[in-house]
C-alpha cells in the first residue's frame, strides 16, 4: 500500500500555504532496467485538494514528474482548524487521500 | 468561494528526469526565471542544487523518516517486540542524539558499531530477525524497501543539531579507528584503487563529480554530517554503510558485507576525522 | 603504553547557504505555476578553520591487521571473486608506505618499477602501436567493467576522462590525473617511435615507469585488450583526434 502523505496547511497573511510530500515511484515508461527491459509506466495522474466540500486545487500530471514528488501551492479562505483532504490517483488505478488540519 | 486561482510549485527533478523537466518547462516558460538550456552536466549540478534547496523544509527524506519512527516502534520479527528496548549507546530505547556517539564499543555485542550494523545487532537479538535476510535487503531498491535506510533516516532526524563527537574512550574504540586509516590506504583489485585515489587530494573530480578530501576534517564534516541522505539521482534514502558498499564496487572490489569489520572501521575513522560538526541529516545529495 | 589523541571539538556546524529557488513555470488548469522563493538555513559565520585530524599512532601489524578483516568482510559476487583482495607487491608496498604517511623508498620504487617493465606484454613485431582513435574515444568515455555489478563478459572502457582532461569538445573531464589536451603536439620533440612506444606501455602498466602511480594497470591487469589500448595510443597521438586538432 502506498505511504501516507505528508502535508502541511498554515495560515500566512490571507492565504492558506499547502505543503505535500508524495511517496511514489514515477515511473515514466521510459527507463529501462539493469537487464535493458523497458519499466512500465507507473505515475500519479491526478492530485485534488479539498476543504469542506470545495476543490481548492487539482492538477493532470504526466510523467515528467519526479519521483516522489513534492508540491506547493495557496488558496484563500482557509480558517484555522479547517481540514483539507488530498487526494491522488495514479495510472494502476491506485489512490490515496490523507488529511491535514490547517494550523496558524 | 474564494477568489479563483492557486499558487502552485512542483518542486521535484530526480537526474534522470532533469533533461524532461526542463523540456516541460520550455513550453510553459512565462518568465525568465528558469532559462530553458541544452542540458549539459552543469546544468545537472545546477538543477540538484536548486532542488536540495527547494526541499531544504520539505525532503522526501521525510517519508523514509516517518517509515523508520513507525518500524522502531511496531512489534516485528519472530519475537513481536518492537526496537524500543534497543540500545544505541545511550540506553535502551533513547534514540535523541545517539548518532552523534556512533561508532562506539558495544560490550554486550564485544564489538564496535556504527549505527546500522547496532540496528542489525537489535533486529536480529531483540525481534529475532535472520541476520543474513536483513543483511541481503540492507539496501533498497524502488519498490524492496529497506528497513535499514528507514531506521537510519528517523535516527538522524532525532539526532539533527547534535555535535558529532565519537567516543574514543576505549581501546577497540581506537583500535577501529585505526584499522580503518589503514584500510583507507589499501589498494586492491583489477584497477589499483584504494579510498585515497578519489579521497586524499583536495580540489580534484572524478568526470563532474567533486571529491572531498576525507582525511581533512572540513571537507570530511561537510560531507559526514548529511548522512544518511537522499540521493536524488536514485530517488533513494542512501546510507553510510550503503556508502561504503557503492565505493568497493566502483573500487572493483568484491562485495563489502553490511556490518562487516571492515564497513565499521572505516565508517569509524570518517565519522571521527568529522568529529565536532553539527549533524544535518538525512541530507539531500545528488 | 600510552597514545597521544588529539582531536578539535570547536567544529562549526555546516548549513547550506541560502538561495531562492526558480522552478519552472507551468499554466495548468487554471493555477499558475510560480516559482517559491523558499529559504534556507542562514549561512554559517565565517569560513571555517583548518584543524588538526585526530591521530592515533600506527602500531605494527596494522597492515596485516587490515588484510585480516579484508578478507573477513568481503563476499564474492558476481565477476569480483576473493582473490581480488590478494595485493601484489606494488601494492603492498604502495598502500603501506602511504598510511604511514610516507612515499616507498627510492629502492622499493626501482624495484617496483622493473618489476612491473618486465609484466608489459608488446605487441608484435611489426605491429603498428597506433589504433583507430575514434574506437580509442569511446573507450576513454566508456567506465563499464570489472564491477560485480557488471556483466562478466562486458568489454570493459578505459574511463580515461574519468581524470584526465582529453578532448577540447569533452566538458565531463576529471581532475585526478593531468590534462592530456595536445599530448602529442607538447611531445613533438620525442622521437615518434619512441613516443608511441612509451605511450602505449604508459597505458598497459604505468607503475612501470612511476611507482604507486595512481592509474590502473590496464594490459597487466587484463582490463583493456592490446586491440583497445592501440586505439587510445592513436587518440593520444594521431593529429586528427581531437586530443591533438
Amino acid at each position: 500500500m502506498a505511504d501516507p502523505m505528508r502535508i502541511r496547511a498554515r495560515i500566512e497573511g490571507d492565504q492558506c500555504v499547502v505543503r505535500v510530500l508524495i511517496g511514489h515511484e514515477m515511473e515514466t515508461g521510459q527507463r529501462r532496467d539493469a537487464t535493458g527491459r523497458l519499466v512500465p509506466a507507473w505515475f500519479i495522474q491526478r492530485v485534488t485538494a479539498t476543504t469542506g466540500g470545495r476543490v481548492v486545487f487539482s492538477a493532470s500530471w504526466g510523467p515528467a514528474v519526479s519521483k516522489n514528488p513534492v508540491i506547493q501551492f495557496s488558496y484563500a479562505g482557509a480558517r484555522v482548524g479547517d481540514r483539507l483532504q488530498v487526494t491522488w490517483v495514479d495510472t494502476r488505478g491506485d489512490r490515496r487521500t490523507d488529511e491535514a488540519v490547517v494550523s496558524a | 468561494m474564494p477568489e479563483a486561482g492557486c499558487r502552485v510549485a512542483v518542486i521535484g527533478a530526480s537526474a534522470r528526469r532533469v533533461a524532461r523537466a526542463l523540456v516541460i518547462a520550455g513550453i510553459g516558460l512565462v518568465t525568465a526565471s528558469a532559462p530553458a538550456r541544452a542540458q549539459s552536466p552543469q546544468d545537472t549540478a545546477r538543477e540538484i542544487e536548486r532542488y536540495r534547496e527547494a526541499v531544504a523544509d520539505s525532503s522526501p527524506g521525510e517519508l523514509w523518516e516517518i517509515r523508520g519512527e513507525d518500524l522502531w516502534k511496531t512489534r516485528r520479527g519472530p519475537n513481536k517486540v518492537s526496537l524500543e528496548q534497543c540500545d544505541l549507546g545511550e540506553g535502551p530505547g533513547v534514540v535523541a542524539g545517539a548518532l552523534a556517539r556512533l561508532p562506539r564499543w558495544f560490550a554486550d555485542a564485544g564489538r564496535v558499531m556504527d549505527l546500522e550494523t547496532r540496528l542489525l545487532h537489535c533486529m536480529v537479538t531483540l525481534q529475532g530477525f535472520e541476520a543474513a535476510a536483513l543483511q541481503r535487503q540492507a539496501f533498497g531498491s524502488g519498490e524492496q524497501r529497506s528497513d535499514f535506510e528507514a531506521l537510519s533516516a528517523w535516527i538522524a532526524a532525532e539526532s539533527r543539531g547534535r555535535t558529532l563527537v565519537p567516543p574514543l574512550d576505549h581501546p577497540a574504540e581506537q583500535a577501529a579507528w585505526r584499522l580503518g586509516r589503514e584500510l583507507f590506504f589499501v589498494r586492491g583489485g583489477t584497477h589499483d584503487f584504494a579510498c585515497t585515489t578519489c579521497h586524499a587530494q583536495s580540489g580534484r573530480r572524478i568526470r563532474l563529480q567533486e571529491l572531498p578530501n576525507l582525511s581533512r576534517p572540513e571537507e570530511a564534516r561537510r560531507v559526514l554530517v548529511t548522512w544518511p541522505a537522499y540521493r536524488v539521482s536514485q530517488g533513494e534514502m542512501r546510507t553510510l554503510q550503503w556508502r561504503m558498499n557503492d565505493c568497493f564496487r566502483q573500487q572493483r572490489f568484491p562485495d563489502l558485507v553490511f556490518g562487516s569489520d571492515v564497513s565499521v572501521a572505516l565508517l569509524s575513522y570518517l565519522l571521527n576525522n568529522a568529529r565536532g560538526a553539527a549533524l544535518a541529516g538525512p541530507g539531500v545529495r545528488r | 603504553m600510552r597514545r597521544s589523541i588529539v582531536f578539535d571539538r570547536a567544529g562549526r556546524p555546516w548549513q547550506a547557504g541560502r538561495l531562492a529557488l526558480g522552478t519552472a513555470l507551468l499554466t495548468l488548469a487554471g493555477c499558475v505555476f510560480v516559482p517559491a522563493s523558499i529559504s534556507g538555513p542562514a549561512p554559517a559565520a565565517g569560513a571555517g578553520s583548518e584543524s588538526a585530524l585526530l591521530t592515533i599512532p600506527r602500531e605494527p601489524g596494522d597492515a596485516e591487521r587490515a588484510r585480516a578483516a579484508l578478507d573477513r568482510s568481503f563476499v564474492a559476487r558476481g565477476q569480483a571473486g576473493l582473490d581480488r583482495l590478494k595485493q601484489d607487491a606494488a601494492q603492498r608496498l604502495c598502500s603501506e608506505a602511504e598510511a604511514a604517511g610516507k612515499a616507498v623508498t627510492d629502492e622499493q620504487a626501482q624495484a617496483i618499477e622493473r618489476e612491473n617493465q618486465a609484466l608489459i606484454r608488446w605487441p608484435a613485431a611489426g605491429t603498428s602501436f597506433l589504433g583507430d582513435w575514434r574506437a580509442g574515444e569511446r573507450i576513454a568515455q566508456s567506465g563499464v567493467g570489472r564491477q560485480w555489478s557488471d556483466p562478466p563478459d562486458a568489454t570493459a572502457g578505459g574511463n580515461c576522462y574519468a581524470c584526465h582532461q582529453l578532448s577540447p569538445d569533452e566538458l565531463s573531464y576529471g581532475t585526478l590525473g593531468p590534462s592530456l589536451l595536445r599530448y602529442a603536439v607538447l611531445r613533438a620533440q620525442m622521437p615518434r617511435a619512441e613516443l608511441e612506444r612509451y605511450t602505449y606501455g604508459r597505458i598497459y602498466n604505468p607503475q612501470a615507469w612511476q611507482a604507486c602511480s595512481n592509474m590502473p594497470r590496464f594490459g597487466t591487469h587484463g582490463i583493456l585488450a592490446e586491440a583497445q589500448i592501440r586505439d587510445l595510443v592513436a587518440l593520444l597521438l594521431a593529429a586528427d583526434s581531437p586530443v591533438n586538432r
